[in-house]
């Protein structure tokens, strides 16, 4: 089946079969490797990608369903988004597993001008697992992230 | 997934007709939604079926409105757009809570109200809310539409009423007059199954619904009765204790899950008084 979607800003048409996790279809079919499977099950948020800039496991979506829609993934930041930046400086990644979906779940957060609360972070991170950092690191650049973004 | 996808068809259904049709024809057909039960089950090796029929472009059942005094819940409706709507909030608010509580903002943004009744798990976080809220699932086929009230929808342990030639596409909610609480136990917040869940309505007839603690969502009638009769809450959880039969599995025991029952309903009784 042909499944026509917006990739990172760009037009995309392939040709794949239509119950294809859109994980798949973006690590092997589109080479952006950036989208990690952490668990297959929809538990840990590794493989985060936002669909009309709402974030959701690819490990669970047909890429059918990514039909007419506009996808992100951690390639489509480009490495300038404060929180990639705020990640680094705070040690909110050690072996990365987690980053890009870490950093697309929080990215509506730091984006949005409304200062979060510790539990509105919290809240918003509950799909992403992390077996590394303890999670207080990742909390801190997300909260860091919002300050650097709309500092005046 | 472990199982390949190319055993596998997938049509779209570009109308609600069209989609009817596709069942009748074909009624081992398998439904998609929000895929978040489905692809967990693929990914286990597990196969629901061998055609599928993704439901997701009609956005009709989506809609969240509010018909002849009932709030009508399109059986599309996400979680996420739950929490959103003003109805949902106004007139339900234990299942705006319901909804917070179910996975991670990932599953909020694609799992669904008809899904999670369809799936029929017995920790499904929404049974409870629409069985204390005595709502009826709107179910339809090519042979037209009728209407189930919740309590009857569930005939054993995932298996419900529903015809596989039939689509939920709606469940209706009347008007709740009310104090309304919702409380889920489970072991995390965002990924956990629920060990225990309850909804309640303080109704001058309470309405209290359990899920997890036997093979369907209860609702307690007995330990209803003696509530309403003007029994002490203390006579009401022995009535509770014996109403249930809840079992021993993976994640909980029988006698843990009775205990967590019982101290759900004092609470409501203490928050909705
Ligand atoms: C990480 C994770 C956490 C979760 N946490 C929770 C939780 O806390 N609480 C909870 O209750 N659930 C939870 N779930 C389970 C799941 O998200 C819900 O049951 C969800 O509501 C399923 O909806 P869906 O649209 O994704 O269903 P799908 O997977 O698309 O479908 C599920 C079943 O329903 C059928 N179906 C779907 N729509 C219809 C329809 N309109 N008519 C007829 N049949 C239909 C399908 O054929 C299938 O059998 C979780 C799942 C995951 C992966
Ligand atoms: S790989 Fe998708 S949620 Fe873990
Ligand atoms: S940094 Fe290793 S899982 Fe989060």
């Amino acid at each position: 089946m042909r499944t026509r979607f917006t990739l990172n800003g760009e037009p995309r048409e392939l040709e794949t079969h239509p119950m294809r996790r859109l994980l798949d279809v973006l690590r092997e079919d589109c080479g952006l490797t950036g989208t990690k499977e952490g668990c297959g099950e929809g538990e840990c948020g590794a493989c985060t990608v936002l669909v009309d800039g709402e974030p959701v496991v690819s490990c669970l979506v047909p890429v059918a369903q990514a039909e007419g829609c506009e996808l992100l993934t951690i390639e489509g930041l480009g490495g300038d988004h404060p929180l990639q930046r705020s990640m680094m400086t705070e040690v909110g990644a050690q072996c990365g597993i987690c980053t890009p979906g870490v950093v697309l779940a929080a990215k509506a957060l730091v984006d949005a001008p409304r200062k979060p609360t510790l539990a509105r972070v919290r809240e918003a991170l509950a799909g992403n697992l992390c077996r590394c950092t303890g999670y207080e690191a990742i909390h801190r650049a997300v909260l860091a992230a919002h300050a650097e973004r709309h500092a005046k | 997934m472990r199982t390949s996808s190319r055993d596998f068809t997938l049509r779209r259904a570009r109308t609600l007709d069209g989609a009817l049709a596709v069942l009748r024809d074909d009624p081992g057909t398998v439904p998609l939604a929000g895929c978040t039960d489905v692809y967990v089950a693929l990914q286990f090796g597990q196969r629901p079926g061998s055609r599928y029929l993704d439901l997701t472009p009609l956005k009709a059942l989506r809609r969240i409105t509010e018909r002849d005094g009932n709030l009508v819940i399109g059986a599309l409706a996400t979680y996420t757009d739950l929490q959103r709507s003003r109805l949902v909030r106004s007139r339900l608010p234990m299942l705006v809570e319901a909804s917070r509580l179910v996975g991670g903002m990932q599953i909020q943004n694609r799992g669904t109200v008809g899904g999670n009744l369809a799936n029929g798990s017995p920790a499904g976080d929404t049974l409870p809310v629409f069985a204390a809220a005595e709502a009826q699932v709107v179910l339809q086929s090519t042979q037209g539409e009728r209407r189930v009230p919740f309590t009857s929808f569930y005939t054993g342990y995932r298996a419900s009423v529903r015809r596989p030639d039939e689509l939920i596409t709606a469940v209706e909610v009347p008007a709740v007059d009310a104090r309304q609480w919702f409380r889920k136990v489970g072991t995390r917040a965002a990924q956990a199954i629920s060990k225990v869940v309850f909804a309640g309505v303080r109704a001058s007839t309470p309405r209290l619904a359990l899920g997890s603690v036997g093979p369907t969502v209860v609702r307690l009638s007995r330990t209803e009765r003696v509530l309403g009769s003007g029994g002490s809450l203390e006579t009401a959880i022995d009535e509770l204790k014996l109403e249930i039969s809840p079992i021993d599995d993976l994640r909980s025991t029988a006698d843990y899950r009775r205990e967590v029952a019982a101290n759900l309903v004092r609470e409501f009784w203490a928050r909705t008084a």
